[in-house]
């Protein structure tokens, strides 16, 4: 969501000011309930809400990772452009990368000796239809043995294009990850030797943890009450 | 790929008129340009003939369903006589979309999904997805201190439970079958345990995000005491039958090598971690739920092979069975809920005549006195509480080793996406280096020595 004005590397400089960043907006709700489908009868129908992620940290971000942070930049030297930005929540730090630098992050995250994140736990997807252009996130979950810390880092790509590079010569753990993530969101990781489905038949059509997968489900009746299938009945969300 | 769309009728379509069925063994392309084959089973020559002067090439599917594959686990191996010359697994036959299914329920109900992942050591995972969407709650500091020993309690139980189960299925399936018998006979008396304390033996949905969902019964402490001391001396049979044995050492020693390099390219962790002599337990390292207050040691081997993962499985049985004692010391009066009504399940539950349910002076509170209780009630299970928009990832130490959980909110009543870093998906990428240049029975023996629960694996 950051557009970058500044040069690389001007964004981590500490900021003294309001926070400049733009708010991440994941959804916005109206009414009482969040239901939609049935009248909202609470007299709370017009409320009207955003729900916001965390959004980007200002420094010092506190504990090691600004330490982690400083290493990473100097690490990459030229390259902490492709460093969207760093967030901080639940006590845990979030490294937004641009997917074209994602390799030589994860590179210098592994490799550098102050950060040495050598122990890769696997890919997440996590898709989100709304946030277009940046409809697919990839998550991954780095953990250090040496420090004992764990970072998170997380790329985006479009749906349109949904390719993202592989680190699997990085992390060779992250094979089946990347095969799962594939399987099961679409996310092409250029670079992967056998991307083939892991969990699904391999014949199978669509990704099945996309949020715009049909369930299939029908209606069950029971006792004379009839159940809809998980995705109609009433959400609150 | 997002210019497709998918109907119902596509992903559910029976397979086509059995006339097409030779069509099927025609290639389709990856994204990669690799071909990829489907082989029904005898019929690999119409893909590969040998090449010229190549010796006879000889594949055998093992599994998915084989006794000593642990479950629905398919093993392509290709043989030059005895010897395993390549491998690969092929999982996915349990997949049951557990995650996907977990984005349709509360949060709540979340703990009832994630049990039924590796159920040999279930609470383990509601563990870890209680911590994680407490987590992304900002409420780990308001968990009862009671509520935090009995987890500890619980998921060390669910350790040895675990370490049981894998040296008797270990045993049986290289041909020790005492050990199986034994190890199944001391599992009994914990899920007895199991079942006095969250009513199931398996599948409790115990640990949920807030605290456990029932105080323990009264009086369970002497039994747990009595199994302790029960298991301390079963263990011995176990121990006096395997360890040393030489039949067991000649089927397990340098077996199913993989040192520390290997594990860590790989992301291996838990016992065959352990093995090759790196003491890394999340439970010291990271340590949660007050683990830094236990006194316990963590056992290493440096042999890197399936005999070292044994006898740390071994160790680890003692270590849990002195963690449990500890936990009956430090247990003491107080709830087991987070006191935040907004969060904390309405009522208690107990068992009645006919069976466990919400304890009946709450029934009564809210269906004769309390209409605003029986709003509450009836808002809390309906709808759920409401987790603030965010991620989080929370890992424990389970029986196989990192057992992480990454939840997404959307600021709703439902995980937005819930992903179990299942250390058994991930350990079982190592078969192929443990196994190829070995013999076809240290396969057997390898994957014993990996531990896989294929309801983690495929979830």
């Amino acid at each position: 969501m950051t557009t970058p004005t500044s040069e690389p590397g001007d964004e981590l400089e500490p900021s003294f000011g309001i926070p400049i960043a733009p708010l991440e907006i994941a959804e916005h709700r109206t009414g009482q309930f969040g239901i939609t489908g049935s009248p909202d009868v609470s007299g709370y129908g017009g409320l009207s809400s955003n729900v916001v992620l965390p959004p980007e940290s200002l420094r010092p971000f506190g504990g090691w990772f600004d330490e982690v942070a400083d290493s990473l930049v100097e690490a990459l030297g030229t390259g902490s452009g492709g460093i969207e930005k760093f967030v901080v929540e639940n006590g845990q730090l979030t490294i937004h990368v641009k997917r074209d630098n994602l390799h030589e992050i994860a590179q210098a995250l592994r490799d550098d000796p102050l950060l040495r994140f050598e122990m890769s736990l696997g890919v997440n997807g996590v898709h989100w239809p709304q946030e277009s252009g940046r409809e697919l996130h990839a998550v991954y979950h780095l953990r250090s043995y040496t420090h004992n810390r764990m970072v998170r880092v997380e790329s985006t790509c479009p749906d349109a294009d949904p390719h993202i590079p592989s680190l699997t010569d990085i992390y060779p753990t992250n094979d089946w990850h990347e095969r799962e993530t594939y399987d099961m969101f679409g996310i092409i990781f250029d670079g992967h030797p056998y991307l083939t489905r892991i969990q699904m038949p391999d014949d199978w059509p669509g990704h099945p943890q996309r949020k715009d997968y049909p369930l299939g489900g029908i209606p069950v009746e029971y006792k004379g009450a009839t159940t809809p299938p998980p995705d109609q009945r009433r959400s609150y969300n | 790929m997002s210019d497709t769309t998918y109907t119902t009728a596509d992903a559910f379509d029976e397979p086509q008129d059995p006339a097409d069925e030779a069509v099927t063994n025609q290639p389709f392309e990856t994204t990669e340009g690799d071909k990829v084959y489907t082989v029904t089973g005898g019929d690999w020559d119409t893909i590969q003939a040998p090449d010229e002067g190549e010796k006879e090439r000889l594949i055998v599917n093992m599994g998915p369903q084989h006794p000593s594959t642990h479950g629905v686990l398919r093993m392509i191996v290709e043989l030059d006589g005895e010897a395993v010359t390549k491998m690969r697994c092929a999982i996915g036959y349990l997949h049951t979309g557990i995650e996907k299914n977990m984005e349709f329920r509360s949060w709540t109900q979340g703990a009832t999904f994630v049990t039924r992942m590796d159920y040999v050591a279930g609470l383990h995972n509601e563990l870890v997805y209680a911590l994680a969407v407490e987590k992304l709650m900002g409420i780990e500091d308001q968990i009862p201190e009671r509520a935090s020993v009995i987890r500890v309690m619980m998921s060390e139980l669910s350790r040895i439970a675990s370490h049981l189960v894998a040296i008797a299925t270990g045993g049986m399936e290289l041909g020790a079958l005492t050990g199986m018998t034994q190890g199944f006979r001391d599992r009994e008396p914990i899920l007895d345990l199991f079942e006095a304390i969250t009513g199931l033996r398996m599948n409790h949905a115990y640990i949920r995000p807030g605290g456990v969902s029932v105080d323990l019964p009264q009086g369970i402490e002497k039994t747990i005491k009595e199994t302790i001391d029960l298991c301390r001396l079963r263990f011995k049979d176990t121990a006096n039958l395997l360890i040393g044995n030489s039949i067991w050492l000649g089927r397990t020693q340098g077996v199913g090598y993989l040192d520390l390099t290997g594990c860590m390219a790989l992301g291996i962790t838990g016992p065959i971690l352990r093995a090759t002599g790196l003491p890394w337990d999340l439970r010291k390292e990271q340590p949660y739920c007050g683990f830094e207050n236990y006194e316990f040691s963590v056992p290493t081997e440096t042999t890197c092979d399936v005999y070292g993962r044994f006898l740390i499985r071994m160790a680890e049985l003692q270590e849990s069975l002195n963690i449990v004692e500890q936990c009956l010391d430090r247990l003491q009066p107080g709830p087991v809920m987070v006191e935040d009504k907004k969060i904390s399940w309405p009522s208690q539950l107990t068992v009645g005549g006919d069976g466990q349910g919400n304890s009946l002076e709450h029934i009564k509170e809210i269906m004769g006195t309390s209409m605003e209780a029986l709003i509450h009630h009836f808002k809390l299970v309906t709808e759920g509480f409401r987790v603030p928009a965010g991620q989080a990832y929370v890992a424990v130490e389970s029986a196989k080793g990192e057992l992480g959980m990454h939840v997404v909110s959307d600021g709703g009543t439902r995980p937005y996406r819930a992903h179990m870093r299942d250390p058994s998906f991930t350990n079982l990428q190592s078969v192929a280096a443990m196994t190829e240049g070995g013999m076809l029975s240290d396969v057997v023996a390898s994957i014993s020595s990996i531990d896989p629960v294929m309801g983690g694996v495929d979830r």
